[in-house]
Protein backbone atom coordinates (compact mmCIF):
# COMPACT_ATOMS: atom_id res chain seq x y z
CA UNK A 1 0.00 0.00 0.00
CA UNK A 2 2.72 2.38 1.01
CA UNK A 3 4.96 1.47 -1.89
CA UNK A 4 1.98 2.03 -4.15
CA UNK A 5 1.49 5.55 -2.87
CA UNK A 6 5.18 6.23 -3.19
CA UNK A 7 5.08 4.97 -6.72
CA UNK A 8 2.20 7.28 -7.60
CA UNK A 9 4.03 10.22 -6.08
CA UNK A 10 7.08 9.42 -8.16
CA UNK A 11 5.00 9.23 -11.30
CA UNK A 12 3.54 12.58 -10.46
CA UNK A 13 6.99 14.10 -9.93
CA UNK A 14 8.13 12.69 -13.22
CA UNK A 15 5.12 14.09 -15.05
CA UNK A 16 5.57 17.50 -13.44
CA UNK A 17 9.22 17.60 -14.37
CA UNK A 18 8.37 16.54 -17.88
CA UNK A 19 5.72 19.26 -18.17
CA UNK A 20 8.02 22.00 -16.90
CA UNK A 21 10.89 21.10 -19.20
CA UNK A 22 8.66 20.76 -22.26
CA UNK A 23 7.15 24.13 -21.39
CA UNK A 24 10.58 25.74 -21.18
CA UNK A 25 11.62 24.19 -24.47
CA UNK A 26 8.51 25.58 -26.15
CA UNK A 27 9.20 28.96 -24.59
CA UNK A 28 12.68 28.93 -26.06
CA UNK A 29 11.61 27.89 -29.52
CA UNK A 30 8.45 29.93 -29.91
CA UNK A 31 10.07 33.38 -30.28
CA UNK A 32 12.21 31.95 -33.05
CA UNK A 33 9.09 30.60 -34.71
CA UNK A 34 7.34 33.94 -34.40
CA UNK A 35 10.31 35.84 -35.77
CA UNK A 36 10.63 33.52 -38.74
CA UNK A 37 6.92 33.68 -39.40
CA UNK A 38 6.79 37.46 -39.18
CA UNK A 39 9.90 37.87 -41.29
CA UNK A 40 8.48 35.61 -43.95
CA UNK A 41 5.18 37.47 -43.99
CA UNK A 42 6.80 40.89 -44.14
CA UNK A 43 9.76 40.05 -46.30
CA UNK A 44 8.43 37.79 -49.00
CA UNK A 45 6.43 40.48 -50.73
CA UNK A 46 9.54 42.51 -51.49
CA UNK A 47 11.57 39.47 -52.56
CA UNK A 48 12.02 39.10 -56.28
CA UNK A 49 14.80 38.65 -58.75
CA UNK A 50 15.56 42.37 -58.77
CA UNK A 51 16.11 42.29 -55.05
CA UNK A 52 19.07 39.96 -55.48
CA UNK A 53 20.55 41.63 -58.55
CA UNK A 54 19.74 45.33 -58.58
CA UNK A 55 21.17 48.34 -56.77
CA UNK A 56 18.98 50.23 -54.31
CA UNK A 57 16.60 52.57 -56.11
CA UNK A 58 16.92 56.31 -55.50
CA UNK A 59 14.51 57.91 -53.07
CA UNK A 60 11.09 58.30 -54.57
CA UNK A 61 11.44 55.49 -57.06
CA UNK A 62 10.05 52.08 -56.25
CA UNK A 63 11.81 48.80 -57.02
CA UNK A 64 15.52 48.29 -56.85
CA UNK A 65 17.24 45.73 -54.67
CA UNK A 66 20.07 44.86 -52.35
CA UNK A 67 22.33 43.05 -54.80
CA UNK A 68 25.34 45.10 -53.77
CA UNK A 69 24.69 44.50 -50.07
CA UNK A 70 24.35 40.74 -50.52
CA UNK A 71 27.58 40.61 -52.52
CA UNK A 72 29.20 42.92 -49.98
CA UNK A 73 28.29 40.68 -47.05
CA UNK A 74 29.73 37.67 -48.87
CA UNK A 75 32.91 39.57 -49.66
CA UNK A 76 33.25 40.72 -46.07
CA UNK A 77 32.73 37.15 -44.85
CA UNK A 78 35.45 35.95 -47.19
CA UNK A 79 37.85 38.64 -46.00
CA UNK A 80 37.05 37.94 -42.36
CA UNK A 81 37.62 34.20 -42.88
CA UNK A 82 40.92 34.90 -44.58
CA UNK A 83 42.07 36.51 -41.35
CA UNK A 84 40.12 34.58 -38.73
CA UNK A 85 40.40 30.99 -39.96
CA UNK A 86 44.16 30.56 -40.31
CA UNK A 87 44.97 32.42 -37.10
CA UNK A 88 42.16 30.75 -35.18
CA UNK A 89 42.95 27.24 -36.42
CA UNK A 90 46.70 27.54 -35.96
CA UNK A 91 46.22 29.05 -32.52
CA UNK A 92 43.88 26.19 -31.64
CA UNK A 93 46.51 23.73 -32.83
CA UNK A 94 49.05 25.44 -30.62
CA UNK A 95 46.79 25.22 -27.59
CA UNK A 96 45.87 21.59 -28.17
CA UNK A 97 49.18 20.18 -29.35
CA UNK A 98 52.14 22.28 -28.34
CA UNK A 99 51.36 24.75 -25.60
CA UNK A 100 52.59 24.62 -22.05
CA UNK A 101 49.99 24.55 -19.31
CA UNK A 102 50.67 27.94 -17.78
CA UNK A 103 50.79 29.82 -21.09
CA UNK A 104 47.77 27.91 -22.38
CA UNK A 105 45.69 29.02 -19.43
CA UNK A 106 46.55 32.62 -20.23
CA UNK A 107 45.77 32.27 -23.91
CA UNK A 108 42.44 30.62 -23.13
CA UNK A 109 41.60 33.30 -20.61
CA UNK A 110 42.34 36.07 -23.08
CA UNK A 111 40.47 34.33 -25.87
CA UNK A 112 37.43 34.13 -23.62
CA UNK A 113 37.79 37.79 -22.69
CA UNK A 114 38.05 38.68 -26.38
CA UNK A 115 34.93 36.61 -27.06
CA UNK A 116 33.09 38.88 -24.68
CA UNK A 117 34.35 42.17 -26.13
CA UNK A 118 31.39 44.12 -27.58
CA UNK A 119 31.51 43.98 -31.34
CA UNK A 120 31.48 47.75 -31.74
CA UNK A 121 34.79 47.85 -29.91
CA UNK A 122 36.22 45.61 -32.62
CA UNK A 123 34.88 48.11 -35.11
CA UNK A 124 36.81 50.85 -33.34
CA UNK A 125 39.97 48.77 -33.32
CA UNK A 126 39.67 48.15 -37.05
CA UNK A 127 38.88 51.84 -37.53
CA UNK A 128 42.05 52.82 -35.74
CA UNK A 129 44.15 50.20 -37.55
CA UNK A 130 42.83 50.33 -41.08
CA UNK A 131 40.62 53.35 -41.60
CA UNK A 132 42.59 56.17 -39.99
CA UNK A 133 45.98 55.35 -41.56
CA UNK A 134 44.56 54.97 -45.07
CA UNK A 135 42.05 57.78 -44.66
CA UNK A 136 39.21 55.80 -46.20
CA UNK A 137 36.49 53.41 -45.16
CA UNK A 138 37.07 50.11 -46.91
CA UNK A 139 36.04 46.50 -47.32
CA UNK A 140 39.40 45.57 -45.86
CA UNK A 141 38.73 47.37 -42.62
CA UNK A 142 35.28 45.73 -42.37
CA UNK A 143 36.83 42.32 -42.99
CA UNK A 144 39.46 43.09 -40.36
CA UNK A 145 36.81 43.93 -37.77
CA UNK A 146 34.82 40.76 -38.48
CA UNK A 147 38.02 38.71 -38.64
CA UNK A 148 38.98 39.89 -35.14
CA UNK A 149 35.66 38.61 -33.88
CA UNK A 150 36.17 35.25 -35.59
CA UNK A 151 39.65 34.57 -34.21
CA UNK A 152 38.79 33.69 -30.59
CA UNK A 153 35.68 31.78 -31.68
CA UNK A 154 37.57 29.62 -34.15
CA UNK A 155 40.50 29.27 -31.76
CA UNK A 156 38.43 27.85 -28.93
CA UNK A 157 36.34 25.47 -31.04
CA UNK A 158 39.44 24.21 -32.85
CA UNK A 159 41.18 23.53 -29.57
CA UNK A 160 38.16 21.75 -28.17
CA UNK A 161 37.75 19.40 -31.13
CA UNK A 162 41.46 18.65 -31.38
CA UNK A 163 41.62 17.68 -27.73
CA UNK A 164 38.81 15.22 -28.40
CA UNK A 165 40.95 13.25 -30.85
CA UNK A 166 42.01 10.18 -28.84
CA UNK A 167 45.61 10.04 -27.71
CA UNK A 168 45.90 6.58 -29.18
CA UNK A 169 45.86 7.99 -32.74
CA UNK A 170 48.62 10.40 -31.87
CA UNK A 171 50.67 7.62 -30.33
CA UNK A 172 50.10 5.33 -33.28
CA UNK A 173 51.27 8.04 -35.65
CA UNK A 174 54.36 8.86 -33.58
CA UNK A 175 55.16 5.17 -33.22
CA UNK A 176 55.34 4.98 -37.02
CA UNK A 177 58.17 7.48 -36.86
CA UNK A 178 56.20 10.51 -38.00
CA UNK A 179 57.38 13.88 -36.79
CA UNK A 180 54.95 15.77 -34.61
CA UNK A 181 53.91 18.36 -37.20
CA UNK A 182 53.10 15.65 -39.71
CA UNK A 183 51.13 13.75 -37.12
CA UNK A 184 49.09 16.92 -36.48
CA UNK A 185 48.56 17.84 -40.12
CA UNK A 186 47.91 14.39 -41.53
CA UNK A 187 46.34 12.46 -38.67
CA UNK A 188 44.91 14.73 -35.98
CA UNK A 189 43.48 17.51 -38.16
CA UNK A 190 41.73 15.18 -40.63
CA UNK A 191 40.24 13.23 -37.75
CA UNK A 192 38.88 16.44 -36.23
CA UNK A 193 38.10 18.12 -39.55
CA UNK A 194 34.38 17.93 -39.09
CA UNK A 195 34.58 19.81 -35.82
CA UNK A 196 37.01 22.40 -37.15
CA UNK A 197 34.79 23.14 -40.15
CA UNK A 198 31.75 23.29 -37.89
CA UNK A 199 33.50 25.84 -35.71
CA UNK A 200 34.46 27.96 -38.71
CA UNK A 201 30.93 27.91 -40.14
CA UNK A 202 29.44 28.84 -36.79
CA UNK A 203 31.86 31.73 -36.45
CA UNK A 204 30.93 32.89 -39.97
CA UNK A 205 27.26 32.68 -39.05
CA UNK A 206 27.96 34.73 -35.97
CA UNK A 207 29.74 37.56 -37.80
CA UNK A 208 27.45 37.53 -40.86
CA UNK A 209 24.82 39.43 -38.91
CA UNK A 210 27.14 41.86 -37.15
CA UNK A 211 26.24 45.49 -37.80
CA UNK A 212 28.09 47.54 -35.24
CA UNK A 213 31.66 46.70 -36.30
CA UNK A 214 30.81 47.69 -39.87
CA UNK A 215 29.36 51.11 -39.06
CA UNK A 216 32.62 52.97 -39.36
CA UNK A 217 34.73 50.41 -41.23
CA UNK A 218 32.88 48.97 -44.23
CA UNK A 219 30.60 52.00 -43.89
CA UNK A 220 28.09 50.92 -46.54
CA UNK A 221 27.84 51.88 -50.16
CA UNK A 222 24.82 52.60 -52.35
CA UNK A 223 26.63 51.28 -55.40
CA UNK A 224 28.62 48.24 -56.34
CA UNK A 225 32.02 48.65 -54.81
CA UNK A 226 34.72 48.54 -57.43
CA UNK A 227 37.60 47.76 -55.15
CA UNK A 228 38.23 46.37 -51.69
CA UNK A 229 39.85 49.65 -50.68
CA UNK A 230 36.48 51.39 -51.08
CA UNK A 231 33.52 51.45 -48.72
CA UNK A 232 31.35 48.41 -49.28
CA UNK A 233 27.68 47.66 -48.69
CA UNK A 234 26.62 44.96 -46.26
CA UNK A 235 23.21 43.48 -45.56
CA UNK A 236 23.01 44.44 -41.88
CA UNK A 237 24.01 48.04 -42.69
CA UNK A 238 21.51 48.25 -45.50
CA UNK A 239 18.76 46.83 -43.30
CA UNK A 240 19.60 49.38 -40.62
CA UNK A 241 19.58 52.28 -43.07
CA UNK A 242 16.29 51.22 -44.64
CA UNK A 243 14.55 50.38 -41.39
CA UNK A 244 15.05 53.87 -39.95
CA UNK A 245 14.00 55.57 -43.19
CA UNK A 246 10.55 57.14 -43.56
CA UNK A 247 9.62 55.24 -46.76
CA UNK A 248 7.26 52.26 -46.81
CA UNK A 249 8.98 50.74 -49.81
CA UNK A 250 12.31 50.80 -48.00
CA UNK A 251 10.71 49.24 -44.92
CA UNK A 252 9.51 46.36 -47.05
CA UNK A 253 12.98 45.97 -48.49
CA UNK A 254 14.49 46.02 -45.02
CA UNK A 255 12.24 43.09 -44.10
CA UNK A 256 13.30 41.26 -47.21
CA UNK A 257 16.94 41.98 -46.39
CA UNK A 258 16.47 40.58 -42.91
CA UNK A 259 14.90 37.49 -44.40
CA UNK A 260 17.81 37.01 -46.76
CA UNK A 261 20.30 37.52 -43.94
CA UNK A 262 18.61 34.99 -41.70
CA UNK A 263 18.46 32.59 -44.62
CA UNK A 264 22.20 33.03 -45.14
CA UNK A 265 22.87 32.21 -41.50
CA UNK A 266 20.48 29.29 -41.79
CA UNK A 267 22.43 28.05 -44.82
CA UNK A 268 25.66 28.17 -42.81
CA UNK A 269 24.07 26.18 -39.97
CA UNK A 270 22.64 23.70 -42.44
CA UNK A 271 26.12 23.39 -43.88
CA UNK A 272 27.35 22.54 -40.38
CA UNK A 273 24.70 19.83 -40.04
CA UNK A 274 25.31 18.29 -43.43
CA UNK A 275 29.04 18.32 -42.88
CA UNK A 276 28.92 16.74 -39.46
CA UNK A 277 26.47 14.04 -40.55
CA UNK A 278 28.48 13.10 -43.58
CA UNK A 279 31.63 12.55 -41.59
CA UNK A 280 30.08 10.94 -38.57
CA UNK A 281 30.48 7.43 -39.94
CA UNK A 282 34.25 7.73 -40.10
CA UNK A 283 34.88 9.46 -36.81
CA UNK A 284 33.51 6.90 -34.39
CA UNK A 285 35.43 4.18 -32.57
CA UNK B 1 41.71 -25.60 -32.58
CA UNK B 2 42.25 -22.22 -31.03
CA UNK B 3 40.54 -23.38 -27.87
CA UNK B 4 43.52 -25.54 -27.01
CA UNK B 5 45.50 -22.35 -26.67
CA UNK B 6 43.28 -21.29 -23.86
CA UNK B 7 44.27 -24.20 -21.68
CA UNK B 8 46.37 -23.55 -18.66
CA UNK B 9 48.99 -25.99 -19.80
CA UNK B 10 52.13 -24.61 -21.34
CA UNK B 11 52.58 -25.40 -24.96
CA UNK B 12 55.82 -27.30 -25.48
CA UNK B 13 56.42 -25.45 -28.75
CA UNK B 14 56.74 -22.18 -26.97
CA UNK B 15 59.37 -23.56 -24.69
CA UNK B 16 61.24 -25.74 -27.10
CA UNK B 17 64.03 -23.55 -28.49
CA UNK B 18 67.02 -23.47 -26.24
CA UNK B 19 69.09 -20.34 -26.31
CA UNK B 20 72.70 -19.84 -25.67
CA UNK B 21 73.20 -16.57 -23.93
CA UNK B 22 75.78 -14.35 -25.53
CA UNK B 23 77.85 -12.37 -23.08
CA UNK B 24 78.50 -9.21 -25.05
CA UNK B 25 76.21 -7.28 -27.37
CA UNK B 26 77.00 -7.77 -31.04
CA UNK B 27 76.68 -4.47 -32.82
CA UNK B 28 76.24 -3.44 -36.42
CA UNK B 29 74.03 -6.28 -37.45
CA UNK B 30 71.43 -5.63 -40.11
CA UNK B 31 68.16 -7.43 -39.81
CA UNK B 32 67.38 -9.29 -42.99
CA UNK B 33 64.20 -9.01 -45.02
CA UNK B 34 61.13 -11.10 -44.33
CA UNK B 35 61.20 -14.82 -44.87
CA UNK B 36 64.89 -15.00 -44.16
CA UNK B 37 65.54 -17.68 -41.62
CA UNK B 38 67.40 -16.68 -38.52
CA UNK B 39 70.81 -18.15 -38.91
CA UNK B 40 73.10 -15.80 -37.06
CA UNK B 41 74.26 -16.31 -33.59
CA UNK B 42 72.04 -14.65 -31.07
CA UNK B 43 72.75 -11.00 -30.77
CA UNK B 44 71.66 -8.44 -28.24
CA UNK B 45 69.32 -5.80 -29.60
CA UNK B 46 68.55 -3.83 -26.50
CA UNK B 47 71.19 -3.56 -23.84
CA UNK B 48 69.60 -1.88 -20.85
CA UNK B 49 71.57 -1.00 -17.80
CA UNK B 50 70.47 0.48 -14.53
CA UNK B 51 67.33 2.01 -16.01
CA UNK B 52 65.09 3.98 -13.67
CA UNK B 53 62.01 5.72 -15.02
CA UNK B 54 60.05 8.50 -13.39
CA UNK B 55 56.80 10.35 -13.83
CA UNK B 56 57.56 13.58 -12.04
CA UNK B 57 58.46 12.55 -8.51
CA UNK B 58 56.99 9.09 -9.00
CA UNK B 59 59.43 6.33 -9.75
CA UNK B 60 57.80 3.74 -11.99
CA UNK B 61 60.78 1.53 -12.80
CA UNK B 62 63.77 0.90 -10.54
CA UNK B 63 67.30 0.12 -11.65
CA UNK B 64 66.47 -2.41 -14.32
CA UNK B 65 69.29 -4.12 -16.16
CA UNK B 66 68.52 -6.62 -18.87
CA UNK B 67 69.30 -7.59 -22.44
CA UNK B 68 66.80 -8.30 -25.18
CA UNK B 69 67.85 -10.69 -27.89
CA UNK B 70 67.31 -10.52 -31.61
CA UNK B 71 64.68 -12.59 -33.39
CA UNK B 72 63.10 -13.82 -30.23
CA UNK B 73 60.06 -12.96 -28.22
CA UNK B 74 60.64 -11.37 -24.84
CA UNK B 75 57.58 -11.21 -22.60
CA UNK B 76 57.22 -8.76 -19.78
CA UNK B 77 54.76 -9.85 -17.13
CA UNK B 78 53.68 -8.51 -13.80
CA UNK B 79 50.64 -7.12 -12.01
CA UNK B 80 49.04 -3.81 -12.99
CA UNK B 81 51.13 -0.79 -12.15
CA UNK B 82 54.38 -2.72 -11.97
CA UNK B 83 55.99 -0.48 -14.58
CA UNK B 84 55.98 -2.93 -17.47
CA UNK B 85 54.23 -0.63 -19.96
CA UNK B 86 56.38 2.29 -18.87
CA UNK B 87 59.47 0.18 -19.40
CA UNK B 88 58.26 -0.81 -22.87
CA UNK B 89 57.55 2.78 -23.84
CA UNK B 90 61.07 3.93 -23.02
CA UNK B 91 62.36 1.47 -25.63
CA UNK B 92 61.00 3.56 -28.51
CA UNK B 93 61.08 6.90 -26.75
CA UNK B 94 57.33 7.14 -26.38
CA UNK B 95 57.64 7.52 -22.63
CA UNK B 96 59.13 10.99 -22.95
CA UNK B 97 55.83 12.26 -24.42
CA UNK B 98 54.19 11.99 -21.02
CA UNK B 99 54.40 15.17 -18.98
CA UNK B 100 57.12 15.04 -16.36
CA UNK B 101 58.65 11.89 -17.80
CA UNK B 102 62.35 11.27 -17.31
CA UNK B 103 64.75 8.44 -16.78
CA UNK B 104 68.24 7.58 -15.67
CA UNK B 105 70.45 4.78 -16.89
CA UNK B 106 71.40 3.73 -20.38
CA UNK B 107 69.53 1.95 -23.15
CA UNK B 108 71.59 0.83 -26.08
CA UNK B 109 69.93 -0.18 -29.31
CA UNK B 110 72.44 -2.31 -31.19
CA UNK B 111 75.22 -0.50 -29.41
CA UNK B 112 73.94 3.03 -29.91
CA UNK B 113 72.76 5.04 -26.95
CA UNK B 114 69.05 5.51 -27.59
CA UNK B 115 68.88 8.72 -25.62
CA UNK B 116 72.17 10.25 -26.69
CA UNK B 117 72.14 13.92 -27.60
CA UNK B 118 71.30 14.33 -31.26
CA UNK B 119 69.35 11.09 -31.61
CA UNK B 120 66.08 11.89 -33.34
CA UNK B 121 63.20 10.09 -31.61
CA UNK B 122 61.29 9.83 -34.89
CA UNK B 123 64.15 7.81 -36.39
CA UNK B 124 64.24 5.59 -33.31
CA UNK B 125 60.52 4.95 -33.72
CA UNK B 126 60.99 3.93 -37.33
CA UNK B 127 63.34 1.21 -36.14
CA UNK B 128 61.29 0.28 -33.11
CA UNK B 129 57.62 -0.10 -34.04
CA UNK B 130 54.78 -0.41 -31.62
CA UNK B 131 51.41 -2.10 -31.37
CA UNK B 132 49.03 -0.83 -28.75
CA UNK B 133 46.59 -2.36 -26.32
CA UNK B 134 43.56 -0.95 -28.06
CA UNK B 135 43.55 -1.25 -31.82
CA UNK B 136 43.76 2.23 -33.28
CA UNK B 137 43.49 2.30 -37.06
CA UNK B 138 43.21 5.88 -38.28
CA UNK B 139 39.50 6.54 -38.72
CA UNK B 140 39.89 8.80 -41.73
CA UNK B 141 41.81 6.21 -43.72
CA UNK B 142 41.00 3.07 -45.66
CA UNK B 143 42.58 -0.29 -44.92
CA UNK B 144 45.25 0.29 -47.58
CA UNK B 145 45.92 3.85 -46.47
CA UNK B 146 46.31 2.71 -42.89
CA UNK B 147 48.92 0.13 -43.81
CA UNK B 148 50.86 2.51 -46.03
CA UNK B 149 50.47 5.55 -43.83
CA UNK B 150 53.91 5.32 -42.24
CA UNK B 151 55.61 5.00 -45.61
CA UNK B 152 53.59 7.61 -47.47
CA UNK B 153 53.79 10.23 -44.78
CA UNK B 154 57.50 9.65 -44.54
CA UNK B 155 57.81 10.51 -48.19
CA UNK B 156 57.73 7.19 -50.09
CA UNK B 157 56.06 7.81 -53.46
CA UNK B 158 57.11 4.76 -55.50
CA UNK B 159 53.77 3.17 -56.43
CA UNK B 160 55.28 -0.22 -57.17
CA UNK B 161 57.01 -0.36 -53.80
CA UNK B 162 53.87 0.78 -52.00
CA UNK B 163 51.79 -1.91 -53.68
CA UNK B 164 54.30 -4.57 -52.75
CA UNK B 165 54.57 -3.40 -49.17
CA UNK B 166 50.81 -3.31 -48.83
CA UNK B 167 50.44 -6.94 -49.78
CA UNK B 168 53.55 -8.10 -47.92
CA UNK B 169 52.59 -6.34 -44.73
CA UNK B 170 49.02 -7.58 -44.80
CA UNK B 171 50.22 -11.11 -45.58
CA UNK B 172 52.70 -10.99 -42.72
CA UNK B 173 49.91 -9.83 -40.45
CA UNK B 174 47.80 -12.75 -41.72
CA UNK B 175 45.11 -10.35 -42.85
CA UNK B 176 45.58 -10.32 -46.62
CA UNK B 177 43.09 -13.05 -47.46
CA UNK B 178 40.41 -11.42 -45.36
CA UNK B 179 40.74 -7.89 -46.73
CA UNK B 180 42.26 -8.16 -50.20
CA UNK B 181 38.91 -7.57 -51.90
CA UNK B 182 38.02 -4.47 -49.97
CA UNK B 183 41.23 -2.62 -49.35
CA UNK B 184 39.42 0.66 -49.84
CA UNK B 185 36.94 0.27 -47.05
CA UNK B 186 37.57 2.26 -43.88
CA UNK B 187 40.00 0.62 -41.49
CA UNK B 188 37.44 0.97 -38.76
CA UNK B 189 34.98 -1.25 -40.67
CA UNK B 190 36.95 -4.34 -39.63
CA UNK B 191 36.28 -6.46 -36.56
CA UNK B 192 38.29 -5.90 -33.39
CA UNK B 193 40.74 -8.71 -34.05
CA UNK B 194 41.16 -7.70 -37.68
CA UNK B 195 41.76 -4.10 -36.62
CA UNK B 196 44.52 -5.21 -34.31
CA UNK B 197 46.15 -7.21 -37.10
CA UNK B 198 45.73 -4.16 -39.34
CA UNK B 199 47.67 -2.17 -36.76
CA UNK B 200 50.35 -4.84 -36.76
CA UNK B 201 50.49 -4.63 -40.57
CA UNK B 202 50.76 -0.86 -40.30
CA UNK B 203 53.68 -1.21 -37.90
CA UNK B 204 55.34 -3.82 -40.14
CA UNK B 205 55.03 -1.74 -43.30
CA UNK B 206 57.77 0.68 -42.24
CA UNK B 207 60.08 -2.31 -41.71
CA UNK B 208 61.10 -1.80 -38.12
CA UNK B 209 63.69 -4.11 -36.61
CA UNK B 210 61.90 -4.44 -33.34
CA UNK B 211 58.21 -4.51 -32.55
CA UNK B 212 56.95 -3.57 -29.12
CA UNK B 213 53.54 -4.90 -28.22
CA UNK B 214 51.67 -3.41 -25.32
CA UNK B 215 49.09 -6.00 -24.28
CA UNK B 216 48.06 -6.49 -27.90
CA UNK B 217 45.43 -9.10 -27.13
CA UNK B 218 43.81 -7.73 -24.02
CA UNK B 219 40.81 -6.42 -25.97
CA UNK B 220 40.47 -9.48 -28.21
CA UNK B 221 38.40 -12.65 -27.96
CA UNK B 222 40.17 -16.03 -27.71
CA UNK B 223 40.03 -16.76 -31.44
CA UNK B 224 41.45 -13.39 -32.41
CA UNK B 225 44.03 -13.79 -29.64
CA UNK B 226 45.09 -17.15 -31.06
CA UNK B 227 45.55 -15.57 -34.49
CA UNK B 228 47.71 -12.78 -33.12
CA UNK B 229 49.79 -15.26 -31.14
CA UNK B 230 50.29 -17.41 -34.21
CA UNK B 231 51.39 -14.26 -35.96
CA UNK B 232 53.91 -13.49 -33.24
CA UNK B 233 55.40 -16.93 -33.77
CA UNK B 234 55.78 -16.20 -37.46
CA UNK B 235 57.16 -12.72 -36.96
CA UNK B 236 59.94 -13.68 -34.62
CA UNK B 237 61.75 -15.36 -37.49
CA UNK B 238 62.41 -11.87 -38.81
CA UNK B 239 61.72 -9.44 -36.01
CA UNK B 240 62.62 -8.94 -32.42
CA UNK B 241 59.47 -8.75 -30.37
CA UNK B 242 58.95 -7.42 -26.89
CA UNK B 243 55.48 -8.08 -25.58
CA UNK B 244 53.88 -6.80 -22.41
CA UNK B 245 51.10 -9.07 -21.29
CA UNK B 246 48.77 -9.47 -18.41
CA UNK B 247 48.11 -12.99 -19.41
CA UNK B 248 50.67 -15.43 -18.07
CA UNK B 249 49.47 -18.24 -20.30
CA UNK B 250 50.09 -15.98 -23.23
CA UNK B 251 53.61 -15.20 -22.06
CA UNK B 252 54.23 -18.93 -21.70
CA UNK B 253 52.84 -19.66 -25.15
CA UNK B 254 54.58 -17.00 -27.20
CA UNK B 255 57.81 -15.99 -25.54
CA UNK B 256 61.35 -17.28 -25.40
CA UNK B 257 62.36 -15.21 -22.43
CA UNK B 258 60.25 -13.68 -19.73
CA UNK B 259 60.90 -10.77 -17.41
CA UNK B 260 58.83 -10.51 -14.27
CA UNK B 261 58.31 -6.97 -12.96
CA UNK B 262 56.91 -6.18 -9.58
CA UNK B 263 56.53 -2.70 -8.06
CA UNK B 264 58.93 -1.26 -10.59
CA UNK B 265 61.62 -3.83 -9.93
CA UNK B 266 62.80 -6.48 -12.31
CA UNK B 267 62.35 -9.49 -10.06
CA UNK B 268 63.50 -12.16 -12.41
CA UNK B 269 64.51 -12.47 -16.03
CA UNK B 270 65.20 -15.82 -17.60
CA UNK B 271 64.11 -18.22 -20.25
CA UNK B 272 60.38 -18.56 -20.22
CA UNK B 273 60.59 -22.23 -19.30
CA UNK B 274 62.67 -21.41 -16.28
CA UNK B 275 60.36 -18.61 -15.16
CA UNK B 276 57.31 -20.85 -15.33
CA UNK B 277 58.74 -24.21 -14.30
CA UNK B 278 61.59 -23.41 -12.03
CA UNK B 279 61.70 -19.78 -10.95
CA UNK B 280 64.49 -18.89 -8.58
CA UNK B 281 62.59 -16.10 -6.84
CA UNK B 282 59.68 -16.96 -4.54
CA UNK B 283 57.79 -13.85 -5.69
CA UNK B 284 57.98 -15.00 -9.28
CA UNK B 285 56.77 -18.42 -8.28
CA UNK B 286 53.87 -16.94 -6.36
CA UNK B 287 52.91 -14.77 -9.32
CA UNK B 288 53.18 -17.35 -12.07
CA UNK B 289 51.32 -19.91 -10.04
CA UNK B 290 48.51 -17.41 -9.58
CA UNK B 291 48.87 -16.88 -5.84
CA UNK B 292 48.91 -13.11 -6.20
CA UNK B 293 48.64 -10.36 -8.78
Amino acid sequence: METNGNHRYRKFKNAAMNFVSVGCAVLVISPLGFILFYLLRQGVQALNWDFFTKLPAPVGQSGGGMGNAIAGTLELLALASLLGVPIGVLGGIYLAEYGRDRLNDWIRFWADVLNGVPSIVWGMVAYALAVVPFKTFSAYSGGLALGFIMIPLVLRTTEEVLVLVPRSYREAALALGLPQWKMIVRIVLPTAMKGVVTGVLLAMGRVAGETAPLLFTAFGNRYWSQHLTEPIAALPLQIFAYAISPYDDWHRQAWAGALVLIFLVFLLSAGVRIFSNRQKAGATS
Amino acid sequence: MPMSLEEKSIKPAALAPAHQATPAPVTEVRIQGPGQPAERKEEVVFDISDLSIYYGANQAVRNVTLQIHARSVTAIIGPSGCGKSTFLRTLNRMHELAPGARHTGVIRLQGEDLYARGVDPTLVRRRVGMVFQKSNPFPTMTIAENVLCGLRLNGVKDKQLLRERLEQSLRMAALWDEVKDHLHRPGTSLSGGQQQRLCIARALAVRPQIILMDEPCSALDPIATAKVEELIHELKRTYTIVIVTHNMQQAARVSDRTAFFYMGNLVEYAETRTIFMNPSNPQTEAYVSGRFG
